[in-house]
Parts: structure tokens; C-alpha cells; sequence
């Protein structure tokens, strides 16, 4: 029973970083149609960040998880450049060309990272300084509830943000018809722009939990959290904010559960057979909706 | 047979061979002297790269879809023939048989793998397909490190040696090709027509489930036959090798050469995979290098380098000879 419990805790303290990341990934979907490859690796940028910022603020005498303040804005300054430099000038050359784009950026970042700060992974320093909780006999880190509760948090206000505020209509009016959008007077380049921006925030609160977790920076960190949460977004239905949570939530559970009970060796399989599955079976996803295709 | 074309492949075979006796006489003559190893890894690693990359290039030029799980189906042809040849290595079989027995059972091994994963996924195009691709290549290697008989995560070694580089220089040029005139026949412009506008050719009857299996097929087998070439040339493998970085450099060296075109290809292969090994203190910038031209490539000639555009032995040589002519008619017109 204890064993559950904690798996259970440890999935969802995965599924909330997933969730966080697929945030990204959704939202700049949801706008450009294009999955943006480079998102994983703005973890990577956020996670080096606060490998040199955590020691700084500590020194300083202030709380480490401050440095999320500094991966947000490198993150944001990474976001922003990369859309600006690469997507906008491939933005209306169709979907085959923004990929490529996107792979070369994730390309581009992951080598850069590796030209600048070497290939040895890098220990980022104890961010949390939280104890242990027991649940039922289980010992559960305060820090992983912390993670679950912030990941709900941001996806709530997400959700508010794009329903209710004028920005937010505009993020929905600009995939729906760009035209009639910019008849209207929306800044259509600014709103993808802040698109990024805001994404990529979400990826530097994701490499705060995903290093208060796995304190570990390495160069090629963000390609495969990248594709998983990708699986996670696209689990959830692509496009859709609660979507992203909950594909999040349902991967982190799988996984960490597989890894527990089921083979050890294969989880990763298992994810990515359910990205088959669902795409085979329902592409739109969980709570997704079917659009069909116009000759 | 129309007699045009039976000299265009008398000229073409005469060329290769030309090419072949060149690249023989400067190993043979030992002009590098202590380094003629050395060239002659290289000059293999170009040959299973520029398979791989055609055979990508059928995919992604051709198909117009995207596979970035290419080094999975490498991986399946690589353990498939070490695993055969590991078996048979006692059973006297010629080298030269052994190696093609290798080459064959690779190439039907991956060829297989296409066939089960292209039928339920080339439903999916465009983002969604690239991203499937990944999947199922993750899929693989994760099996491959969990079958013991892989190896079982750790490092397969011991694998005869049985790619040399000229066996490895032919095998290059039937496989590229058979993909030439596979791209140049009914089958092949079936599946242009299928790229172009899928909806407009499963109208006309196409079968295009067929045709996009059937491309996919065939990319996976000569992916197959590259991975064993791989497996017989580097000897030891182990399963992270075959992983998404592996797959983005192949998709990378189709793009920069040309989407389409297998003269692209071929140069492209060939540079980028001889380059980093000339310049050693390149090879770390390499990777970063290439990310920044693919993004360059994007903005400014999506096309890539030779866009659709096909080298020919043949053309190149009436052009030059009607140069010469003219160059023969001015000077004659002078006197």
C-alpha cells in the first residue's frame, strides 16, 4: 500500500512536469499549427540557468527557488529570439518547412549548449529545502505535493487567462482566421510573439520542478522530455489548455507505475506506444475535437 | 529497351567504373601511405551514409513525408545481419557470400519493420507522421536494449568484419541505383502524383495506402542493408547509438542536399560524413554548424542545395562535346 502511494505521488509529481511542458507545446499549437521541437530544449536553457543562479542566490542569502526568475526571463529571451530569427521568415511556407525549422532550432540549442558548457552533465544544487510527510506509512517529499500544486495552479490560470482576458481572445481568434483577426486590430506578429514568451515562462517553471526533482543538467535533457511531453499534449487533445494537464497527469501516472509494477526496462516503450495508439485510434485526443479535413 | 537509354547506362557504368578504378588505384598504390586505412574507413562511412540518406530521401523528397525514426530501421538491419552472421561464422560460408547473405537478410528485416509500421501509421501525415516515426524508433531501441539477445543494453561486439570498401562501393551503387529507377518508373511517379495532391490521386484510383507502404517499404529495407553494412564495419554496437540525434543528422544531410534529389544526397552524404573526420576539431562544432545552414536553408532556398535538380553523366558529356564543336566552328570561322 505504501508502495502505491508513493508511486502514485511520484507519478503525479511527473505527470505536473509533463503537464507544464505540454502547456508550451499546446499553446503555441493552438496558435501556429506547428510542433515547436525547440520547446524541450527551452527546459535545457532553463535548467543550465538555474545551475549558475541557484549558487548566486543562495550566497546572497535569499530562497534558492528565486532563480526561477532568471530562468523565466533567459527562457523567455530564448523563446522570443528563436520565433522572431527562424519561425516568423518560414511562418507561410507551410507546415514541412516550420518542422524542419523547429528541428534545427532544438538542433541548434542542444549544440550550443554543448559548445558552451561542455558535455559532463552539471549538478544543480538543492532548490527545496522541504521535509518528508508520512501518508499512510508512505513517505512522501513536501516538494513533489509543491510541484502538484503549482502545476495546477498555473494550468487554472492558464485556462482563465485565454478565456477571459483580451489577449487570450485574441490568442483564440488568431489561428481561427488570421485575416479577419487583423482586420479586427489584432497585432497578430505580437500575440504569436507573446505566445512564445508565455510558453517558454511555462518551460522555466517546468526546469524548476524538473530540477528540484532530478537535479541534473545535461545538453540533450530537453529532447526527450520535449517528445514525451509532446505525447502528453497530444494525449490530451492538442490545442486544448486542461487537455495538456490531463495528458500530463495520465503519462506521469503510466509511467511511473510501469517502472514500479509492471517491466522496469520498458516504460519508455509504453509511452510510446500510447502516442500510437491514440494517434491510430483518435488523433484529436482525449478532449480533443474532430475537425475534418477540407479538399 | 530504347538505344538512347542502353548508352546512357553504358556511359553511367563506365563512369563508375572509372571512379571505382581511381578511388583502387590511389588505395592500392598506397599514396597515403600509412593513413590508406584510414581514408578507406571513411570513404565506407560515405558509402552506408549515402545509402541511408537516398534511402531517406525516397521518403522525404519523393513521398513527401517526414521519418525521423531512419536510425531505427539502420538499428534492425545491423542486429538482424550480426545476429546472422554471428551464427553462420563457423559454417564456412565464402566471405563474399556471407556478406550478402548479411546485406539481404538486414534489408528484409527492416523491410519488414516498414511494413509493420508503415501500414497503421501512413494513415497520419505531415507533423503527426514525423512524430509517430520518432515513436516506433524509440520503440526499437528500447527493445533492443532490453533482448538479451542484443546485447542486452551493453555493447554487441565481436562481429566479423566483413565490410570492406570495395564490396561496400558496388553494394552503394546497386542500391542507389535501384532507388534511381525506382523513382524514375510507373511506381515512382505514382507516388510523386500521391505527394502532389493525395486526395486528387486516390480519385483517379490510386491506391495510396499501397503506394505510401509500398515507398516506405523499400526506404526501410536499403536502411537495413545500410545498418549492416554499419554492423560489418564497425564490429561493435550498442543499441543508444541508433537514437533521435542519429535519425534528426540523416534528415539533416537529405534536407541540405535537396529534398528530391539523389545527386544532393550523394554530395551531401558524402561531404558531411567525410568532413568532421578530416577536420577533427570541426567535429565539435559540426552538429551546430549544420543547424545553422538548415535554418539559412530554410528561410532562404527551401529547396535545399541542389533543390530538385539530378546530375547526368550523359548530359554533361553531349554538352560538352557541343562546347567543343562550337569552340571548333569559331576557331575555324577565324581562319
Amino acid at each position: 500500500m505504501s508502495i502505491f502511494i508513493q508511486s502514485l505521488i511520484n507519478g503525479l509529481n511527473q505527470g505536473a512536469i509533463y503537464a507544464l511542458i505540454a502547456l508550451g507545446y499546446t499553446m503555441v499549437y493552438g496558435i501556429l499549427r506547428m510542433i515547436n521541437f525547440a520547446h524541450g530544449d527551452f527546459i535545457m536553457v532553463g535548467a543550465y540557468t538555474l545551475f549558475y543562479t541557484v549558487p548566486m542566490m543562495v550566497n546572497h542569502g535569499m530562497p534558492a527557488w528565486l532563480a526561477v526568475i532568471a530562468a523565466i526571463a533567459a527562457c523567455v529571451v530564448v523563446g522570443v529570439l528563436v520565433e522572431r530569427i527562424a519561425y516568423k521568415p518560414v511562418r507561410n511556407s507551410g507546415s514541412i518547412s516550420a518542422l524542419i525549422t523547429a528541428l534545427a532550432m532544438s538542433l541548434f540549442l542542444e549544440n550550443l549548449a554543448m559548445v558552451l558548457f561542455g558535455a559532463n552533465p552539471k549538478t544543480i544544487p538543492k532548490i527545496f529545502d522541504l521535509p518528508m510527510i508520512d501518508i499512510l506509512g508512505a513517505k512522501i517529499q513536501v516538494k513533489y505535493l509543491l510541484t502538484l500544486g503549482i502545476g495546477l495552479a498555473i494550468m487554472i490560470c492558464m485556462t482563465l487567462f485565454v478565456r477571459l482576458t483580451k489577449i487570450g481572445k485574441a490568442m483564440r481568434a488568431v489561428p481561427q482566421d488570421k485575416e479577419a483577426a487583423t482586420i479586427i486590430g489584432i497585432n497578430v506578429d505580437r500575440i504569436i510573439t507573446m505566445t512564445f514568451a508565455i510558453g517558454s515562462a511555462l518551460a522555466a517553471v517546468a526546469a524548476l520542478m524538473y530540477c528540484s526533482t532530478y537535479p541534473r543538467a545535461t545538453t540533450d535533457m530537453g529532447t526527450m522530455m520535449g517528445i514525451k511531453a509532446f505525447i502528453a499534449a497530444v494525449l490530451g487533445g492538442i490545442g486544448v489548455i486542461p487537455g495538456a494537464m490531463l495528458g500530463g497527469m495520465i503519462l506521469g501516472l503510466i509511467e511511473i507505475f510501469v517502472k514500479v509494477y509492471i517491466a522496469p526496462g520498458w516504460y519508455e516503450a509504453i509511452t510510446y506506444g500510447i502516442l500510437i495508439v491514440v494517434l491510430l485510434i483518435k488523433p484529436s485526443g482525449i478532449l480533443g475535437k474532430n475537425v475534418g479535413e477540407k479538399v | 529497351m530504347p538505344k538512347k537509354m542502353k548508352t546512357n547506362y553504358l556511359i553511367n557504368l563506365i563512369g563508375l567504373i572509372l571512379l571505382f578504378l581511381v578511388l583502387y588505384a590511389a588505395f592500392e598504390s598506397g599514396i597515403f601511405g600509412s593513413r590508406t586505412n584510414y581514408f578507406m574507413g571513411i570513404a565506407t562511412t560515405a558509402c552506408y551514409t549515402i545509402i541511408m540518406v537516398t534511402s531517406l530521401n525516397l521518403l522525404v523528397g519523393i513521398m513527401g513525408e517526414f521519418s525521423l525514426g531512419h536510425a531505427g530501421f539502420m538499428s534492425v538491419g545491423a542486429y538482424a545481419s550480426a545476429i546472422l552472421t554471428n551464427a553462420l561464422s563457423d559454417a564456412g560460408i565464402p566471405d563474399l557470400a556471407l556478406f550478402l547473405l548479411a546485406l539481404l537478410i538486414g534489408g528484409i528485416a527492416a523491410g519488414i519493420t516498414g511494413v509493420l509500421v508503415g501500414i497503421p501509421t501512413l494513415k497520419l501525415r505531415g507533423d503527426y507522421l514525423a512524430i509517430v516515426t520518432v515513436a516506433f524508433a524509440e520503440i526499437i531501441r528500447v527493445a533492443f536494449t532490453n533482448f538479451s539477445i542484443t546485447g542486452g543494453g551493453r555493447t554487441m561486439s565481436g562481429i566479423k568484419k566483413l565490410s570492406n570498401f570495395y564490396w561496400v562501393f558496388w553494394v552503394t551503387v546497386v542500391c542507389v541505383a535501384f532507388m534511381y529507377m525506382f523513382i524514375r518508373s510507373r511506381f515512382g511517379r505514382t507516388v510523386k502524383a500521391i505527394r502532389e495532391d493525395y486526395i486528387a490521386a486516390a480519385a483517379s484510383g490510386v491506391n495510396v495506402t499501397f503506394y505510401k507502404v509500398l515507398t516506405f517499404t523499400i526506404s526501410a529495407f536499403f536502411a537495413g542493408v545500410a545498418g549492416a553494412i554499419y554492423a560489418h564495419y564497425i564490429t561493435a554496437m550498442i543499441p543508444t547509438t541508433f537514437n533521435f540525434n542519429y535519425s534528426a543528422e540523416f534528415l539533416t544531410e537529405v534536407i541540405i542536399g535537396g529534398t528530391g534529389s539523389m545527386t544532393g544526397s550523394i554530395i551531401g552524404a558524402t561531404f558531411l560524413s567525410a568532413l568532421p573526420e578530416m577536420l577533427r576539431s570541426f567535429s565539435k562544432y559540426r552538429m551546430l554548424g549544420y543547424s545553422v545552414v538548415l535554418v539559412l536553408i530554410m528561410i532562404f532556398r527551401p529547396g535545399g542545395i541542389f533543390g530538385s535538380w539530378e546530375f547526368s553523366l550523359s548530359r554533361a558529356l553531349s554538352r560538352f562535346s557541343m562546347k567543343a564543336k562550337a569552340a571548333n566552328k569559331n576557331g575555324k570561322e577565324d581562319e
